[in-house]
């Protein structure tokens, strides 16, 4: 059993070494309400992730502009994500709802502008739901990494 | 010229264990802008928060952003702080280096380098905040309250008691609700009339009660502290300050047949001008002009006011309608008993002695049809043996509904024991899926109707009714034994599951508040904020917001009158400032702001010149309303609107800050 949680701890040591050679940046936009305590919650329950995210507060998912996401590309992230609260469970009744109906229109317009949709992640993380943003987050992250770093080259300024 | 100050904590060594503190104040220093870094060991301690004020002063900041723990833990400190030196509390920005960074992650140069990301975010942002003023509303001191059942007559009375003017509004003739409608009440089984005749009077009479009954909200607009009310007062036909309530009218009226009386669900007949029941508030009779023959056979008939000594019928009167202006609403529209058609195998409705729950009542109540002898409705005679069937409609997601209507349990069990009261020598068998009897005295009332009062209990369901030979011969399981029962019983009652009130969720729509899947409103919060609708200003009470019983529904009408005299015991209502704001010269006035907006909070705004022509139409924020969630924002077209505190120019300058 120890031996196995040793050897699950030196994987994760590799992982960031192999991090060192390709660092993605991934920018996540989150809700105040939900995600940015469940965020919170894991810091609070010292569960550990990766940490190649930069966490961007909004009130609310419905005040994400889909255009934040094209500048976040723009500014070089390699994989931006975007949660809130659970459908039903929004602070502001519906924010999410507006925010997901959103980024269904605005995908393929994304897909056009050349960004790959698979850098672009939607959640939801309740604020019980430390867990699941390191899952969330973690899970990401090494997608991210597993993706040829050039995809968004047009969004670069490189 | 901005001149920002940076604050790094390490909170011990909860931050400065895995982040080099210093090394992410000296890179805030290389900011341009930045004229002060420094770190410390716990800025929210009294010495932390003072070397920031101190600098504050010092260096004259107009920003401050502070690398340290969550914003949810202490943004409000240091605001406050920042305030006591006379700079705006918005101002202050919080970079999450603790729960976001030092606490979820290990390798220290990596986590160093996100909180110096996060610091230079903040830095960016604090640049272009704007000062945001709390908003002020005013305050109108009285209050509305729709639905005179016991939740509504309780926060009238409490509200009313505090001092404060409380406009009561009630659909029915009388104010009472359901809960006058009842016999006796569990587990202590004190008559329902007694305890609650005296609250309607005193509602009635009480010098800050204004109450309108037989009276519907028409129309409410507003915002908290100044909603506009319409009501409209339906003609009743009676001048009521001049009726004594003698009931010479009802006496002489020639329509005593086929008209159901409401009151006691279809069990007994009313007059065509009526109370609703003896002791109803007002004691004023309404003429239903439906089923009036005076109306229908064009005025021949008018025996009620050729019977009336003070002369107060009148034919000719009309709807009126009253306007009301009030700071904080209630709405406590109570329930109805779902319509049970879908169980057919029941025959509800076909056989006259199989009724609900809320009929029964009736059939006990001294003041009911059977002046409290049990009587069954086919041939007047006392049943000797009587079927209980709980959750009809309750927790059943197939024809019914899902949820447990709560009351159910109790009142069947309160039923079979008045019946074993009344009817010595009777029978009686309750049918159940569970018994739910958590409140004080609950489970010791149950107990005691199973073994003083000797009523079966069957765990199963019924699976069908019909009758035979002037029985009814209920056919149902019981699990528990694994048998099949068949029971020949005089009478059936079903326990009905409990709906929302019948344009419940039209009221709903009109207030701007949100409502179930069922239609019962929806706390702001169902655990720290279960009085307050989503919309401030309008809170809640009673069964509108989902089964409950008396005591409960008695609670929350306190509750909600507690939160309005607590919210007017200030002259204006505070608001924070981070609401949306209208650019009123880019404004195109498509309004697609006002059809994502859920709280109704942007209406239309006429721009006129000096000699009132109209310039242009744009949208405008009301503040009491409005919550800043921003999804405004990204619905305009034109840029024209932005959200105090997270404008468009600062989420880009965040992302830009993070450029690689």
């Amino acid at each position: 059993m120890e031996d196995k949680d040793l050897k699950k701890e030196n994987h994760v040591d590799v992982k960031v070494a192999e991090a060192g050679s390709y660092d993605p940046r991934i920018i996540a936009f989150v809700c105040n309400w939900c995600t940015y305590s469940g965020a919170d919650l894991a810091g609070t329950s010292r569960m550990k992730y990766s940490d190649n995210v930069r966490v961007i507060k909004l009130p609310c998912t419905g005040r994400i502009d889909p255009l934040f996401i094209v500048e976040a590309f723009k500014k070089g992230a390699k994989g931006v994500l975007v949660s809130g609260c659970h459908p039903g469970d929004c602070h502001y009744t519906s924010g999410n709802y507006h925010s997901r109906r959103k980024y269904a229109t605005f995908r393929d317009l994304l897909g056009y502008f050349g960004v790959d949709l698979d850098r672009v992640e939607f959640s939801w993380v309740s604020a019980s739901e430390g867990n699941k943003w390191v899952s969330v987050i973690n899970e990401f992250t090494d997608k991210i990494k597993s993706m040829p770093g050039k995809s968004t080259d047009i969004f670069t300024k490189k | 010229m901005a001149r920002i100050g940076v604050f790094v904590c390490w909170c011990g060594s909860n931050i400065a264990g895995t982040v080099d503190v210093e090394k992410v104040r000296e890179e805030a220093a290389k900011i341009p802008g930045v004229v002060s870094a420094l770190d410390y060991k716990y800025m929210c301690s009294d010495p932390g928060q003072n070397s920031l004020r101190n600098i504050i002063k010092e260096k004259n900041l107009t920003g401050i952003v502070l690398a340290a723990c969550s914003p949810h833990m202490h943004e409000n400190t240091f605001r406050k702080a920042a305030a006591k030196e006379g700079l705006n509390p918005y101002f202050v920005e919080i970079a999450n280096i603790r729960e976001q960074v030092s606490w979820v992650h290990e390798n220290k140069e990596r986590a160093t380098a996100k909180a110096v990301d996060l610091m230079k975010m903040m830095v960016e942002k604090v640049k272009r905040d704007k000062p945001i003023e709390d908003v002020r509303v005013p305050l109108n001191k009285k209050a509305l309250v729709i639905g005179g059942g016991i939740a509504g007559i309780q926060a009238a009375l409490d509200i009313a008691n505090g001092g404060v003017e409380v406009i009561l509004v009630e659909k029915e003739p009388s104010i009472g609700g359901k809960m006058i409608q009842l016999d006796e009440t569990f587990p202590t089984l004190d008559c329902s009339s007694c305890i609650m005749t005296p609250k309607m009077v005193e509602a009635n009479q009480h010098p800050n009660i204004k109450l309108y009954t037989y009276s519907e909200v028409e129309d409410i607009s507003g915002y908290i502290g100044n909603f506009k009310i319409r009501i409209k007062k339906k003609a009743r036909s009676v001048i009521e300050k001049d009726c004594t309530g003698c009931g010479e009218c009802w006496n002489a009226c020639p329509m005593h047949k086929n008209i159901k009386s409401e009151f006691n669900v279809n069990l007994s007949e009313r007059t065509a001008i009526y109370v609703p029941f003896p002791q109803a508030v007002p004691l004023v009779p309404v003429l239903d002009r439906s089923v009036c023959l005076h109306f229908k056979k064009g005025g021949k008939c008018q025996k009620c006011y050729d019977a009336c000594g003070p002369k107060c019928i009148n034919f000719d009167l009309q709807d009126e309608i009253i306007e009301e202006t009030v700071g904080a609403i209630v709405a406590s529209t109570g329930y109805d008993l779902m319509d049970t058609s879908m169980y057919g195998e029941y025959g509800y409705g076909k056989y006259k002695d199989v009724v609900s729950g809320l009929q029964f009542e009736r059939l006990l109540s001294a003041s009911g049809p059977t002046e409290g002898v049990i009587k069954r409705p086919s041939d007047g005679k006392t049943p000797q043996t009587i079927v209980f069937v709980q959750c009809v409609g309750s927790r059943d997601p197939e024809k019914g509904v899902p949820y447990c209507s709560k009351v159910c349990c109790m009142y069947t069990a309160k039923h079979a024991k008045l019946f074993a009261h009344k009817v010595h020598g009777s029978q009686s068998y309750v049918f159940y899926i569970d018994i739910r009897s958590t409140s004080k005295g609950y489970e010791e009332f149950v107990r005691s109707t199973m073994e003083q009062d000797g009523a079966i209990y069957l765990r199963g369901r019924v699976s069908k009714i019909y009758e035979d030979d002037g029985k009814l011969i209920v056919k149902g399981a019981d699990t528990l034994s694994g048998n099949q029962v068949e029971i020949a019983a005089d009478m059936v009652v079903l326990a009905t599951g409990v709906i929302p009130k019948q344009g419940s969720d039209k009221l709903a729509q009109m207030l701007g508040i949100s409502y179930d899947k069922y239609g019962f409103f929806t706390e702001s919060h169902p655990k720290l904020r279960p009085a307050e609708s989503s919309t401030a200003g309008i809170f809640l009470a009673g069964m509108a917001q989902g089964p409950r019983d008396i005591p409960e529904s008695v609670v929350s009408g306190s509750a909600a009158a507690s939160k309005i005299l607590g919210l007017f015991s200030k002259n204006e209502y505070e608001v924070e400032g981070t609401i949306a704001n209208v650019n009123e010269s880019t404004c195109v006035a498509c309004f697609y702001c006002q059809r994502v907006c859920a709280y109704n909070a942007i209406s239309k705004k006429e721009i006129k010149d000096r000699s009132g022509k109209l310039i242009k139409v744009v949208a405008n924020v009301n503040p009491g309303l409005c919550t800043g969630c921003g999804a405004c924002v990204n619905a305009c077209f034109s840029k024209s609107i932005d959200v105090k505190g997270f404008m468009d120019d600062q989420i880009y300058a965040e992302i830009k800050a993070l450029a690689i």
